[in-house]
């Protein structure tokens, strides 16, 4: 047999194009599994609930549609990681725990803070570095908190916060409490160490935790195949852990599937992984020129839009008409002009607070 | 007093927070079924049960988060690395959440966890297991540093460190664990945190030693007592908050400084304490503060490279006869 001849061959590394089966060929970045086919009556679901959803998933778009302008009209500075085309998860996810569950995300998370309780106001203010922001203007746009709500907060250091999730969990574990806690990474935080090692202790240990990818196809600009090999929810093998993948485009299923999840992790105390796949609509952040995603793939999900889906749903069940939905529409545009109103208006935090929260005592003495 | 040995000092100050207080468990290789990997938590598993006695895996970045997660959520962890050296592997969960969760969500968690553990050199190990790490934390606000030289201190400040509502990184020696001391023993004796302390009385030099550079000093400061040399220690014991009132104190007592420090020379504790002393006791100064640190190069493994590595009494007193004007 000849001898190949090596030289002749180019060496590559990363997989190339999008779909890393088809190297090289414009595919979709991930397959969305398929939704559920329950109606809301099913699925336990009143027809306030899915007004409401509606509602917050709205919220969710417009708020963050509008702080992209304000943004873009220079508001306002740092990063702004938008979260739009993944409403269906927040909403799902909180409608499905309950409200002393626990939840803790990574920096896209402005969907996260609305639907756990930063109200529109306190969210733009932060954005705006203002000192009526939910985080006193000190953590902007990836550090939304409201710990009162059980919500932990949103985090920048990718999988950095994973680790933090699972002590979350611990703690509730060691005070017996039966909350949830409900971890949410990026498909990019999949590839980090600290997601394996806080994946075999939350295993090894029991720990009441929902590990939840948001796959939004890209790690930045990187297509979730050409960084991470196999499917995400498939490491949950190499654990013993038990694992899921979802239609993250479609609040009922979101709903449907975390609320049996959270039911075995709260009865069972064991830690699940669970794939949610979704698509962001916008780049990584504002100075994303997106070279890396085609249109098409893009308009493909604008189809599916969660949001879209749950009006057309409320509309063609009958829940509620043409005028009810744009009497929601005006008046979650209202709250979040009014929001941004409150941010302009609001005042920058006083220079004192740049040596506060620092420490719990207020006598520390800072190094000079 | 009783007299402890380091490890003992350290396990009675564990031992008696945890019995005060239910929130309180260890995490960390070794800690549990094993005794510790260097006895330090010997016999607290019988006592505490595997709930608030947790063996980890070898996954320093997992469980000091798990920790810092732990401690968000209300409890208060004592998390153990085998050393500091390891402890790198960590390093983002304690730079980057333990020290800055509270302020970028605008005060909104409190995280009191303990990160504890042996520092710096333990002998011919060669490079990956020799640094020390103290002022490297220090640089990092949001963290308190302490890292003593003797077991009444140890018991004291560890004690302290666990009752802190702040992330605090509590630093010992493998070298020093065996050192026995008298500790008090008086109910909850402790010491807080960021008080130095004169551990030498002396009016002609001021050295200033931790940790186990504390034992090379007074090596140093007892021969240069046969030589008339009148030396005054201070052990700062807490490296961040740094006490410079006792320091400055005791410099303007004797116009004359030697920093000994187990670090390299950029950029660490005597940097920074040889600026802040120009800057507060500048017109005292006789003589410009001298420094004993480790060179800048890895530890070598050879013995007669270690020690010649290794800051020893004899660089002390060449620096003492250096800022004396003695040779």
């Amino acid at each position: 047999m000849a001898k190949k001849n090596k030289e002749a061959e180019e060496v590559t590394f990363t997989p190339s194009g999008t779909g890393i089966r088809n190297n090289g060929r414009i595919e979709r970045s991930t397959e969305l599994p398929s939704p559920t086919r329950k109606k809301h009556k099913s699925l336990g679901l009143s027809e306030d609930d899915l007004v409401d959803m509606f509602e917050l998933m709205y919220l969710q778009r417009r708020f963050e549609e509008r702080a992209m302008q304000m943004y873009q009209k220079g508001k306002f500075g740092g990063f702004l990681h938008l979260y739009m085309g993944q409403e269906a998860i927040s909403t799902g996810t909180v409608y499905a725990l309950n409200d002393d569950d626990d939840i803790i995300t990574a920096y896209r998370d402005h969907g996260w803070g609305l639907v756990r309780g930063v109200s529109p106001k306190e969210g733009m203010a932060e954005l705006y570095g203002k000192k009526t922001g939910c985080s006193k203007g000190k953590g902007g746009s990836m550090h939304f908190a409201k710990t009162e709500n059980h919500f932990w907060g949103g985090y920048g250091i990718v999988g950095g916060h994973v680790p933090l999730g699972g002590g979350i969990a611990f703690a509730n574990k060691y005070k017996q409490n039966d909350r949830v806690t409900a971890c949410f990474l990026g498909d990019g935080a999949v590839d980090q160490g600290s997601l394996h090692e806080t994946l075999n202790m939350s295993q090894n240990w029991g720990l009441p935790c929902i590990y939840a990818i948001e796959n939004n196809g890209y790690a930045m600009g990187t297509a979730v195949h050409r960084h991470s090999v196999g499917e995400l929810h498939e490491r949950a093998k190499g654990y013993g852990m038990k694992s899921a993948v979802i239609n993250g485009m479609d609040v009922f299923t979101v709903y449907e599937k975390m609320k049996e999840i959270a039911k075995d992790v709260r009865e069972n105390s064991n830690p699940w992984l669970v794939e949610i796949r979704t698509y962001r609509y916008r780049g990584h952040s504002m100075s994303d020129p997106m070279k890396y995603r085609t249109k098409e793939e893009l308009q493909e999900y604008e189809k599916l839009d969660p949001v879209e889906r749950i009006k057309k749903y409320l509309l063609d069940e009958e829940i509620i008409g043409e005028d009810k939905v744009e009497e929601i529409e005006n008046s979650v545009e209202d709250t979040v002009m009014e929001a941004i109103d409150f941010a302009e208006e609001s005042d920058f935090p006083d220079e004192e607070a740049l040596y506060e929260d620092m420490f719990v005592e207020d006598d520390y003495p800072f190094h000079t | 007093m009783a007299e402890l040995q380091f490890r003992e000092a350290i396990r009675a100050a564990i031992d008696e927070e945890m019995s005060q207080d239910e929130n309180i468990f260890v995490m960390g290789e070794e800690v549990a079924e094993y005794d510790g990997a260097y006895k330090v938590t010997e016999g607290l598993l019988d006592k505490y049960g595997s709930k608030r006695m947790i063996d980890t895996p070898i996954s320093e970045l997992g469980f000091a988060g798990i920790g810092v997660g732990a401690a968000m959520n209300g409890l208060r962890p004592v998390v153990e690395f085998m050393t500091f050296n390891f402890a790198v592997l960590a390093a983002d969960q304690i730079i980057n959440h333990a020290s800055k969760a509270k302020y970028m969500t605008g005060g909104q968690v409190d995280i009191p966890i303990v990160f504890r553990g042996p520092n710096a050199s333990a002998g011919q190990l060669s490079a990956t297991h020799s640094v020390s790490y103290d002022s490297m934390y220090a640089h990092f606000p949001g963290l308190k540093v302490i890292y003593t030289s003797e077991p009444a201190d140890a018991k004291g400040l560890l004690k302290s460190a666990i009752r802190d509502d702040n992330p605090v990184l509590f630093m010992e020696s493998e070298q020093m664990y065996g050192l026995k001391g008298e500790v008090p023993d008086e109910d909850d004796f402790t010491i807080p945190i960021g008080k130095a302390k004169v551990k030498w009385e002396g009016s002609d030099v001021t050295v200033i030693a931790h940790g186990k550079m504390y034992h090379v000093a007074t090596q140093a400061a007892k021969q240069l007592a046969k030589d008339g040399v009148e030396v005054e220690i201070i052990d700062p014991r807490t490296v961040k908050p740094l006490d410079m009132e006792t320091i400055v104190k005791s410099i303007k007592k004797t116009n004359r400084c030697v920093i000994v420090d187990e670090a390299h020379p950029f950029g660490g504790f005597a940097s920074e304490v040889g600026y802040l002393i120009q800057r507060e006791a500048f017109d005292y100064m006789d003589a410009p503060v001298q420094r004993v640190t480790l060179p800048d190069t890895n530890a070598p493994f050879a013995k007669n490279l270690f020690d010649k590595w290794l800051p020893s009494a004899q660089q002390v007193i060449d620096a003492v006869n250096t800022v004396t004007y003695r040779k």
